[in-house]
């Protein structure tokens, strides 16, 4: 950028008071990888279900602990599985 | 064996008639015998753009239906050599358009032409459905808008999952972006998404900047697509994306501003002096 580039800049910032166009790319980053999420494979809630009912067989979990999420970048997409286990203390008294 | 392209959007209004008019103008005066079709059924308009508005007698529908043969339906273009125009229905309704019906008209058509552009109508409904289905290559057609950039990303979305070549496991559609309606002016005030913007955020190669411009409406008031105004600044860039298209490295013009700032003015002499 050139210092007159980067005065015209300036000028335009003060005039405006703020820039609106970035604004909207950070809107839109975040809708745009919202929405891709969820245009995910339909087999994804089934797949959920499974996992849960595999994984309550060896511990005793929450429903809601389990979250099974698929993001799409370029060419690959990574399944991403989150599984929050109780603490070990609750899990001995459970097996007791 | 043709190459089928989709001029697609998801957004209405965005540029895709202008486009597609222009583009397969495009390809036929580089010497490429292409074929445009108005898949806009109940809102015919490629017609008016192309100029052969008077010219309709048979339709894309009543190809599908086999009312008419394609030789007796296609609209020979009376300007461009190699170029024809299939119109859309403006008295049917969409649902009047069937897949295997498209794919017959298709199927037919590929064995003669080079390019077989699809004008797609806005939305994500069966017009605009039938029109992505059998594509190779999309052309995205973008303004630097909000609205405009989030129905692009749907449109990548269905055509990566909906598309033949999805749906059969080819190779994917090949998918360019072209921004239309571009105002550098705006864009270095801070009102406008930039070329970078919208490219990092619908990640596809860029085919073509195309500038906000008067001979758009001027083309369409007298029914010349507007790459046939050589000198305009909106011509010049869809023959720039057309290049591309065929495969040429072009530089991108028309994105920085033209019109000078008051630092520009006051410094314009000094600055062109250093250069
Ligand atoms: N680069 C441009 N500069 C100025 N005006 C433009 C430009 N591109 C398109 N327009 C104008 O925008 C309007 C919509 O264009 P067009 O009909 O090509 O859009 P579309 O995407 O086909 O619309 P629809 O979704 O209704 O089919 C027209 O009035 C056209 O003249
Ligand atoms: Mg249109």
């Amino acid at each position: 950028m050139t210092l007159v580039d980067f005065l015209e800049k300036l000028l335009a910032r003060s005039r405006k008071g703020h820039n609106t166009a970035k604004l909207a790319k950070e809107r839109l980053q975040i809708i745009v990888s919202h929405e891709r999420k969820q245009s995910s494979p339909d087999f994804l809630p089934l797949l959920q279900q499974e996992l849960i009912n595999v994984i309550a067989k060896y511990v005793k979990i929450d429903k809601d602990q389990v979250k099974v999420e698929l993001e799409r970048s370029g060419d690959c997409s990574i399944l991403e599985l989150n599984v929050t286990l109780p603490s070990s203390k609750m899990e001995m008294e459970n097996t007791a | 064996m043709a190459k089928i392209i989709v001029v697609t959007s998801g957004k209405g209004g965005v540029g895709k008639t202008t486009s597609s008019a222009a583009i397969s103008t495009g390809l036929a005066l580089r010497g490429f015998k292409t074929v445009v079709i108005d898949f806009d059924v109940g809102l015919r308009n490629l017609d008016l753009v192309m100029g052969c508005e008077r010219r309709v007698v048979y339709d894309l529908i009543n190809v599908v239906n086999g009312e008419s043969s394609l030789r007796q339906s296609l609209i020979k273009d009376k300007r461009t050599e190699n170029l024809y125009i299939l119109p859309a229905s403006q008295t049917r309704d969409k649902d009047a358009l069937t897949k295997e019906g498209v794919e017959r008209v298709i199927n037919e058509l590929r064995n003669d032409f080079d390019y077989i552009v699809c004008d797609s109508p806005a939305g994500i409904e069966k017009g605009a459905m039938m029109a992505l289905y059998f594509s190779d290559i999309a052309i995205v057609v973008t303004n630097p808008e909000i609205s405009s950039v989030r129905d692009s990303d749907r449109i990548l979305g269905i055509l990566s999952s909906k598309s033949r070549r999805a749906e059969q496991g080819m190779d994917g559609v090949v998918e360019h972006l072209l921004l239309t309606r571009y105002s550098p002016e705006r864009v270095v005030r801070g009102d406008m998404l930039s070329v970078e913007d919208v490219k990092e955020v619908l990640a596809i190669p860029l085919l073509g900047v195309i500038p906000e411009s008067p001979a758009v409406l001027r083309a369409s008031n007298s029914g010349e697509p507007v790459i046939l105004d050589a000198p305009s600044d909106a011509g010049q860039a869809y023959a720039d994306a057309v290049s591309r298209l065929l495969g040429e490295t072009v530089p991108f013009r028309f994105i920085k501003p033209q019109k000078k700032g008051i630092f520009r003015r006051l410094f314009g002499k000094a600055e062109e002096t250093t250069v």
